[in-house]
């Protein structure tokens, strides 16, 4: 009973990995822009569900829905005001750029929360249901359910629809994209709109589960980039299927083998999938 | 000499001396502190920063109300011409090699009189080995772990109780539990495994295998863990009768959140300080902990006395209760600037001589320490601490019953009504 009770927990954590690491397989994958902001996203997306509690109250569908959409408007300005720019630059200055405004929104959510830990306030998702002795957080359970149908149709929106087939067009080659009469600009501003968007999406359902403070932005950017490079580069489906993964192992190895090993065990396995499989599970060699 | 040379070489003194009185009352006592301002612990750091900016002001300002503390009376340093104090903070960010490059700065560029720090065991223990190899007196405010000091240092001083001395009040605290008849009969430590959480099971696993007291499971874990439902599924299935938690802050919030949503409730939980007394612990979890312990040497005490004065001040200016770590960071800047102030000097020499003479009264303390008084490895020695009960959404100290101010609830409630 205590192993099924393992398993879910691990699949639960693991669905909320692949919500927040989606975002990230949008950019990385198919831009080949590596974003050390995207945890900060996540952050951010805490902090506005947070915002919308105290000042307008509402449910989990208000914070969660506001938090979507004022990470997306974030993703779409920073695009346009820094990421635009620093593209015609070398690579070193992207991988710079997002570096310094990861430290940028950290710090800056330093000044403006303060360093105290923070959760919300009990709402409709806080409790815990029993199914035949397994205790399941109602929170993490919806979490859980809306990261899977979320990526998913993340998934739907990138291979079966006009949006999507423009955005792969600009990821293979932006000059051609532009000839068909597509605007690469437009269409880089909406994946990282998109990409902000499910990362802040993600941070209001993580709220509903954990503590944070400014500085949770580290940890969940490392677990995403750990995803996405298991999962495969610009692979939805594969970051789903790595984070699920993920998300078992460490809580398998941290039950049976101890809590401290846990990371050491994620990271061995990591280590060893991208020596037999450079391209993660799901992307093309 | 004639008279009129004599009054000549009078004048000359007393304008000399009245020039340089002034002239050394300007020159303040600089002191570094290390602490983390930002990062993981951020929230402790700054709540400490806060606490000694008062103690600065209880010092630097005239604070009769206050007068049985050391040096509240008197603006400035009496014995340095009034001198005031000065602080340099810096942020380590919990790091330890971070710790030790600001600590050598602090000493080589800034030029700092004394030291003090560092929150984490693991910050403390690199920066006060700095101190040592410069000759600069090191005040460790309120880390626990035990090899911070007896390491043969000459320069590091503790005002806090430590590892071992906790250990021993929490088996104090069994034996008189089982002795009114409930059943302690196997504990769990459950430990952020830094230098802090390591070395204090280590201490509480030594002194329960002295008193008799089985450790059913010890689980050491990362603080910075997203998640802990494997640990709390560990206990849940051992089953000790308390659960000892030696955590930071985000992690100590997280167990008692997924001790509730995988309805595991032991008959008591004890949270060693830190993460327990974080400002943030108890709005965070007041729904879902009641009657969780803590320990605490701190207590606000009856309106008007001195803490509850030191207590208003603070929270005039952050607008919370001082809590214990910050509180005994407080006490331990109080007792350095006294020792400071004896050696009436800035002299490091004259400073850590007068620290070894350190005798203050618990009279004179904010702390319910029974006084300050350092042994040779820089220890003090009469540092104690109280056991504290999360009852409703505040803190009561229940446990020496002689000091109590409300009644002990066992088992602890949790979430239930």
């Amino acid at each position: 009973m205590i192993a099924v009770q393992v398993i879910v927990g691990g699949l639960l954590l693991g669905a909320i990995y692949a919500l927040f690491s989606s975002g990230l397989t949008l950019i990385w994958g198919m831009m080949n822009f590596i974003n050390f902001a995207h945890g900060e996203f996540v952050m951010l997306g805490m902090y506005a569900a947070l915002l919308v509690v105290v000042w307008l109250g509402g449910g989990p569908v208000t914070f969660g829905a506001a938090a979507a959409g004022a990470l997306f408007a974030l993703g779409a300005v920073i695009y346009l005001s820094l990421v635009r720019h620093v593209l015609r630059g070398p690579m070193l200055a992207q991988i710079l750029s997002t570096f310094g405004l990861a430290l940028l929104l950290r710090y800056a959510a330093f000044w403006w929360f303060s360093a105290n830990y923070v959760s919300l306030p009990g709402n409709a998702l806080s409790g815990t249901i029993a199914i035949g002795g397994i205790f399941i957080p109602v929170a993490q359970l919806v979490a859980g359910v809306a990261a899977i149908v979320l990526t998913l149709l993340l998934q739907l929106l990138l291979t079966r629809t006009l949006i999507g087939s423009a955005l792969l067009a600009v990821a293979e080659d932006p000059g051609a994209a532009m000839l068909m009469g597509i605007r690469p600009d437009r269409i880089q501003a909406l994946a990282w709109g998109l990409s902000a968007g499910s990362a802040g999406v993600a941070g209001a359902l993580l709220a509903t589960a954990y503590p944070w403070s400014p500085s949770v932005g580290e940890t969940f950017g490392l677990i995403a980039f750990v995803v996405v490079a298991f999962g495969g580069f610009g692979s939805v489906l594969g970051s789903l299927y790595a984070g699920l993964i993920i998300g078992l192992i460490q809580a398998a190895s941290a039950f049976w083998l101890g809590a401290i090993y846990k990371d050491v065990v994620v990271y061995a396995l990591f280590v060893a999938l991208l020596w037999l499989r450079p391209q993660g599970l799901m992307g093309k060699a | 000499m004639t008279r009129s040379s004599l009054w000549l070489a009078g004048a000359v003194a007393a304008t000399v001396l009245g020039f340089a009185a002034p002239a050394s009352a300007a020159n303040p006592v600089r002191i570094g502190i290390l602490w983390p301002l930002t990062g993981n612990a951020a929230a402790a750091g700054q709540a400490s920063k806060a606490a000694v900016e008062v103690a600065l002001d209880i010092i630097n300002n005239p604070h009769p109300e206050l007068a049985n503390l050391p040096l509240a009376a008197t603006g400035g340093l009496p014995n340095l011409g009034g001198a005031k104090i000065e602080i340099t903070f810096v942020d380590h960010q919990g790091d330890p090699s971070t710790a030790q490059q600001l600590a050598t700065r602090l000493v080589t560029q800034d030029k700092v009189h004394a030291l003090m720090g560092a929150y984490q065991s693991s910050c403390s223990f690199t920066a006060t080995a700095v101190a040592e190899r410069h000759g600069v007196p090191f005040m460790v405010g309120e880390s626990a772990a035990l090899n911070i000091t007896g390491r043969g240092f000459k320069w590091v001083f503790r005002g806090t109780p430590i590892a071992s001395d906790y250990a021993r009040t929490y088996m104090r605290f069994f034996a008189e539990m089982k002795g009114q008849g409930k059943k302690i009969e196997s504990i769990a430590v459950v430990n952020e495994n830094t230098d802090y959480g390591t070395s204090v099971s280590d201490a509480i696993e030594a002194e329960a295998k002295k008193s008799g007291v089985p450790v059913a499971i010890r689980i050491p874990y990362s603080a910075s863990s997203t998640d802990v439902s494997a640990q709390v599924l560990q206990l849940k299935q051992r089953q000790p009768d308390v659960v000892i938690f030696i955590s930071y802050t985000a992690d100590a919030i997280l167990y008692m959140k997924t001790m509730r949503n995988l309805d595991y409730r032991p008959p008591m939980v004890i949270g060693d300080d830190t993460g327990f007394s974080d400002p943030s612990f108890v709005p965070a979890v007041s729904d879902v902990a009641q009657g969780a312990m803590n320990r605490s040497a701190w207590d606000i005490g009856k309106p008007g006395s001195t803490t509850a004065k030191i207590n208003e001040m603070y929270k005039a200016k952050t607008g919370r209760d001082l809590d214990d770590t910050s509180a005994r960071n407080m006490q331990s800047f109080f007792a350095l600037a006294e020792a400071i102030d004896r050696a009436g000097s800035t002299d490091p020499e004259k400073i850590r001589d007068a620290l070894t003479k350190t005798d203050l009264k618990a009279e004179q303390l904010m702390m319910g320490y029974q006084g300050v008084k350092f042994d040779n490895t820089g220890q003090n020695v009469l540092a104690a601490t109280y056991l504290i009960q999360l009852q409703g959404k505040q803190y009561q100290l229940v446990w020496p019953e002689a000091t109590a101010n409300a009644k002990l609830q066992w088992p602890m409630t949790g979430w239930t009504p």
